[in-house]
């Protein structure tokens, strides 16, 4: 998860709820028209807005390594079937979006987007959906996912030091019950925090 | 004022807290006892975590079985372990929690955290992520997010076992420092010392309750 970069630009001043919505219009438009020019111009204000926002280049690339692979492979198969610009679209495309995606999480505090997205959600309260409480499961998810990799990197140590990290059952076995000892705690602190799903304080 | 009136607990079958009647009313209570003891079942009891299965728990009159939520905004709860009781990724969004939950308007809520953030050294890293701050600044944080809900008591179950020496010291430092009053389980004897009362556990009773010159000694020879 990519952390929130403090800043004081027009792009972090900008309503979360706005960016979010930014976000998926500009999501639509590229797919709705594959055209290359469309797909540069979004690569274009991306680099503009980031810029804008003071986020350095290296923070905004690193937001698409994890999907390196995966552009070069789409390239490859669209340079194969359908030749060179097609190639670039979907490449410029996708990296386009996952830019401006980025873009997004860098300016905006978990906090403020949860919110958002709570406020987003809540057209499905007649269903039976509680915003608050989706909210309170992605923060949790924010944050815990590095608390649980650094549990899963211990108990991986561990167990290469008594030879066993190719046993699947000895790597996830106290993974799983260090999780479950773990979900206890944090119900009992958010319990203690006074915590109450019900009320609607937004 | 917290009372305790023929208390036992049990976790079905087995039995963990037997007949406990005290007053707590000490401005530092210490728990000790050996693993296993009831220490951290008695601590969860004060604030309504727990339910005592006989007998009833009120803190300024106010049942825990019946009054939990009122409770616990009486009563504050820090614990050992202090990963699992930081529950927003960034440092100032975490300590905000429990005041939105109290649902203080926003004003009241940054003035709190911040003003609690400066207390323990941790306002330079309020836009950090809360992973990246050590084992201390964690603690203090939790410390911090329970302290700017203002409660009347807090309680800590083992808040320094997990910490290196430095840390210990300075989470020990945080808890004389606080205004409120506070009831802590530890094994750190030392940091116990000046404590107003000491209760020893022992098998689910409570085997001393006394002053620290007199309860400490007889723990330790007990345990030994
Ligand atoms: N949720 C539970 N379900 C069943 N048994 C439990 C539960 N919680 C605690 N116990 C048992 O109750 C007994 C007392 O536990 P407690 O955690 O209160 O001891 P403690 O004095 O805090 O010990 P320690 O010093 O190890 O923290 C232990 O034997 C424990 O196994
Ligand atoms: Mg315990």
């Amino acid at each position: 998860m990519t952390p929130y970069v403090p800043g004081d630009s027009p792009v972090h001043r900008c309503p979360p709820g706005r960016k979010i919505l930014a976000l998926v219009a500009a999501g639509t438009l590229l797919f709705a028209w594959p055209r290359l020019d469309l797909a540069l111009a979004a690569l274009a204000a991306a680099a503009l807005l980031s810029r804008l926002a003071g986020i350095p280049v290296r923070l905004m690339l690193a937001q698409l390594r994890p999907l390196a692979w995966i552009l070069a492979v789409l390239v490859l198969v669209q340079l194969a079937l359908d030749g060179w610009q097609a190639g670039l679209l979907v490449a410029a495309r996708l990296a386009a979006l996952v830019l401006l995606a980025g873009l997004v999480t860098l300016t905006t505090r978990s906090a403020d987007l949860i919110e958002a997205l709570q406020g987003g959600l809540s057209w499905l309260r007649p269903l039976g959906v509680n915003p608050a409480k989706v909210g309170l499961a992605i923060a949790l998810t924010l944050r815990f996912i590095p608390v649980l990799a650094a549990i899963a990197a211990e108990v991986r140590e561990a167990q290469r030091a008594r030879g066993l990290e190719r046993s699947l059952v000895a790597l996830t076995v106290p993974v799983v019950v260090r999780m479950l000892k773990m979900s206890d705690d944090i119900a009992a602190a958010i319990d203690a925090r006074s915590y109450d799903p019900d009320r609607d304080s937004r | 004022m917290i009372e305790i009136r023929q208390v036992g607990h049990a976790f079905g079958e087995r039995v963990v807290l037997r007949d406990l009647t005290l007053d707590l009313t000490e401005r530092r209570i210490a728990v000790v006892g050996g693993n296993g003891s009831g220490k951290s079942t008695f601590a969860r009891l004060l604030n309504g975590l727990l339910v005592p299965t006989r007998g009833e728990v009120r803190v300024d009159g106010l049942d825990t079985r019946r009054d939990g939520k009122a409770v616990r905004r009486k009563v504050g709860f820090v614990f050992q372990n202090p990963d699992n009781q930081i529950v927003l990724p960034v440092v100032a969004e975490d300590l905000a929690f429990g005041l939105k939950n109290l649902g203080l308007p926003k004003d009241e809520i940054a003035r709190r955290t911040d003003e609690a953030l400066r207390r323990y050294d941790l306002h330079a890293l309020r836009d950090h992520p809360a992973h990246l701050l050590s084992g201390g600044q964690k603690q203090l944080l939790a410390i911090a997010g329970v302290l700017a809900m203002a409660p009347e008591v807090i309680v800590f179950d083992e808040p320094t076992t997990l910490l290196d020496l430095r840390n210990k010291r300075r989470v020990a430092e945080a808890i004389d420092g606080l205004p409120q009053r506070a009831v802590v389980v530890s094994h750190d004897l030392a940091f116990l010392e000046h404590f107003d009362r000491v209760l020893v556990f022992e098998d689910g009773r409570v085997a001393i309750d006394d002053r620290p010159s007199v309860a400490l000694p007889a723990y330790v020879a007990m345990m030994s």
